[in-house]
């Protein structure tokens, strides 16, 4: 299943390195983050989406402390 | 500014008066540690959250980023003793960094706004009263209200009114569009005068206008080949830096001493090392390219796309629809002596009145519509050959060349390309017809524009050869092919990929009706003429949203401008990097300088990106 959420992030670098983590996140097929549209898309594993979307913003706040993540 | 913004202009402008009291204040010791305390003040008020983010970045495994490379320069000025330029350095650094956010910002604002066709509110009469609702709430079947100056929020089909309708946010075509009661209207044009009632026929997330924002918003996910080398870069960029500048400050001193000065010289290697003018400026030019594209009626589903477009070195067009209206018109009468044009064309369109064929219909609207169909009796239609029918009492006779044999009238030919249809009255020849499918008015701009930028054009069509020929010739297009069957063209394109250079793209173009699997076999699928057309729409990767081809040649000229902005901003930020880094390791650039460098590369390259915006006709 494929996901597109609201992201606030502010640099373009963090943005491609929050795109990074988030695509060796187990369960997750694929992951794609605009900084331009700031919006980032998802797409995982249908059974575990919400769990897997908690991994998705731990990994990202990791990259990048001040980002935030609207599920 | 943004509130995160503000906080930022807050501690900036509480730091830099802090620095400044310090620097002229009398009570400040020349060293020691009171002068350290004191200029930890403002140093831990700019730069708390580099520092946090440094040492989390450490903790996470995260090191060399921007922020580990602020940190190491900062604190390593202050353990130098250089406590005011360490916290000039920060301060700078985030000057620069609210700037930036601030400029990338405003441009992607700008741009969003520009792409923004989104209707806010939809008109529904409830009680006797306009009642302004989200669009998202009106069902299908609902009646909707537009009013003069409002954009049209759902699509749907007036059932009352008349105006013309300005499309240009969906099409880049200025020419406002008539309409009236029966008319299918689409979401996100603008009524320009009348006021019309509307009937919704699709909910609004199925509505045109949906449909186009989700491609926009979705296009600069798909990340060009140069987005995607710029993350690569920034991956070995980084550590390559901090190794030299290790080395910088390690192995110089060494043999001629003066570590202080070499670790000062390292940590401003560091500073003007931080990769930001491109890892920014290179997505936003796809931005404002896919931004700009869209704006003129062009939309691109992804960077990659836009990319691809500027190498396209052939472009295979379908004939029918494409390059041609698509519809059947009567192009030519040739009456015999005696017999005006006007009456063979209304004797033809009588006797072809009860038939529905595409034929009988292009007859009729040339013939000039109303046609009374008392006047006809006796109909009877030859299956292949054409119809025979008594018009005002006379025997009239209008069908191909078989019918004329199997009557057995002499008639004239016509040998041009085209169906035609001859007529006989009272047994004896009228004349003939030639009803043909009419090139698009822009055409023959469209390849033409195409061969002026060094584009191989080939055609492809299911129509006869002579009728393909005689089109190619007239529009001069350099490769023909007809006589095909859907597969076939699969199989001429797919040997057309085989034959073209590795680097170079093909690029076909169709009207998205029955071409699908041609349009996901090319490098780049351009369907057009996608107003209200699902199936284009997803099956292409480029949509042009009216039907001219000559925008073909527009969206080429968009994306090579893009492609030489991301290339310009490659060369000179990673030029002026380069320079500097040397400059820095010489000695010859001091830390503010860097910052400086650093981020007036940085506007440069955010200012340059956003002419990618501005498209020229």
């Amino acid at each position: 299943m494929q996901k597109k959420f609201k992201i606030e992030v502010d640099c373009a670098n963090c943005a491609a390195k929050m795109e990074e983590a988030v695509r060796k996140i187990d369960g997750v097929t694929n992951a794609s983050v605009s900084f331009m549209a700031q919006k980032m898309v998802i797409e995982a594993d249908d059974s575990r989406f919400d769990s897997i979307m908690k991994d998705v913003v731990k990994a990202c706040k990791k990259v990048e402390p001040d980002c935030e993540v609207y599920l | 500014m943004t509130r995160k913004q503000k906080k930022v202009f807050v501690r900036i402008l509480a730091a830099a008066a802090l620095t400044l009291g310090l620097l002229f204040a009398p009570f400040v010791p020349e060293e020691g540690p009171v002068r350290l305390a004191l200029y930890l003040i403002p140093y831990l008020v700019i730069g708390y959250d580099i520092l946090k983010k440094a040492f989390l970045g450490i903790v996470h495994g995260e090191v060399f980023d921007e922020n580990f490379l602020m940190a190491i320069a900062t604190v390593g000025a202050m353990i130098l003793g250089e406590y005011a330029e360490g916290v000039e350095v920060m301060l700078f650094y985030q000057i620069g960094e609210l700037f930036q956010s601030y400029a990338v910002g405003k441009s992607r604002r700008s741009i969003t706004a520009l792409m923004d066709i989104r209707p806010d509110y939809a008109n529904v009469e409830q009680d006797g009263q306009l009642v302004q609702v989200d669009p998202d709430e009106v069902a299908v079947g609902d009646m909707i209200v537009v009013r003069p100056g409002e954009r049209v929020p759902l699509d749907g089909v007036i059932v009352e009114g008349q105006s013309s309708l300005n499309t240009s946010a969906l099409t880049g075509e200025s020419l406002p569009r008539e309409v009236g009661p029966g008319d299918d209207i689409i979401s996100g044009c603008v009524n320009e005068n009348g006021l019309l009632r509307v009937r919704a026929s699709k909910p609004f997330g199925e509505s045109t206008v949906s449909k186009i924002l989700d491609l926009v918003e979705n296009s600069s996910l798909k990340k060009a080949k140069a987005e995607n080398f710029i993350t690569k870069f920034a991956h070995y960029y980084t550590p390559a830096v901090c190794i030299g500048a290790a080395l910088l400050a390690i192995v110089p001193p060494l043999f001629v001493g003066g570590w202080a000065d070499w670790i000062g010289r390292a940590l401003t290697f560091l500073v003007i090392s931080c990769p930001c003018a491109l890892v920014i400026s290179i997505p936003l030019s796809f931005f404002g390219g896919i931004g700009g594209a869209s704006r003129a009626g062009i939309l691109v589903k992804g960077g990659n796309y836009l990319e691809a477009l500027a190498s396209t070195r052939a472009v295979v067009f379908d004939k029918t629809g494409t390059l041609t209206e698509g519809n059947f018109v009567v192009t030519n009468t040739v009456p015999v002596p005696g017999v005006s044009g006007e009456e063979l064309l209304t004797l033809a369109a009588l006797a072809e009145s009860y038939s529905s064929h595409p034929i009988s219909k292009s007859l009729q609207e040339a013939a000039g519509g109303s046609l009374d169909s008392s006047r006809v009796a006796q109909v009877q239609e030859i299956a292949g050959n054409g119809v025979v029918a008594q018009v005002d009492g006379r025997p009239v006779a209008a069908g191909n060349a078989r019918l004329m044999e199997r009557l057995s009238i002499p008639y004239t030919e016509d040998s041009a390309p085209g169906t035609i249809v001859y007529v006989a009255v009272d047994g004896a020849f009228a004349g003939s017809i030639r009803i043909s499918d009419r090139i698009k008015p822009t055409a023959a701009q469209a390849v033409g524009g195409l061969r002026a930028q060094g584009v191989r054009t080939v055609m492809l069509t299911g129509d006869a050869d002579p009728v393909a020929q005689t089109v190619a010739k007239e529009l001069g297009i350099d490769e023909v092919h007809s006589e095909l069957l859907p597969a076939d063209k699969v199989t001429q394109v797919e040997r057309l990929l085989a034959g073209k250079t590795p680097k170079t793209t093909l690029a076909f173009v169709g009207d998205g009706i029955n071409d699908a699997p041609v349009l996901s076999r090319a490098d780049i699928g351009i369907a057009m003429g996608a107003m209200g057309s699902d199936a284009a729409i997803e099956a292409a990767d480029i949509v042009l949203m009216d039907d001219d081809p000559a925008k073909i040649s527009l969206a080429m000229r968009i994306s090579r401008k893009c492609l030489r902005i991301v290339n310009q901003n490659i060369v000179f930020a990673l030029g002026i990097k380069v320079l500097c880094l040397v400059l820095g390791a010489l000695g010859k650039a001091g830390m503010q300088a860097a910052i400086f460098a650093d981020v007036g590369v940085m506007v440069l390259a955010v200012l340059n990106a956003t002419r990618t915006l501005k498209v020229q006709e």
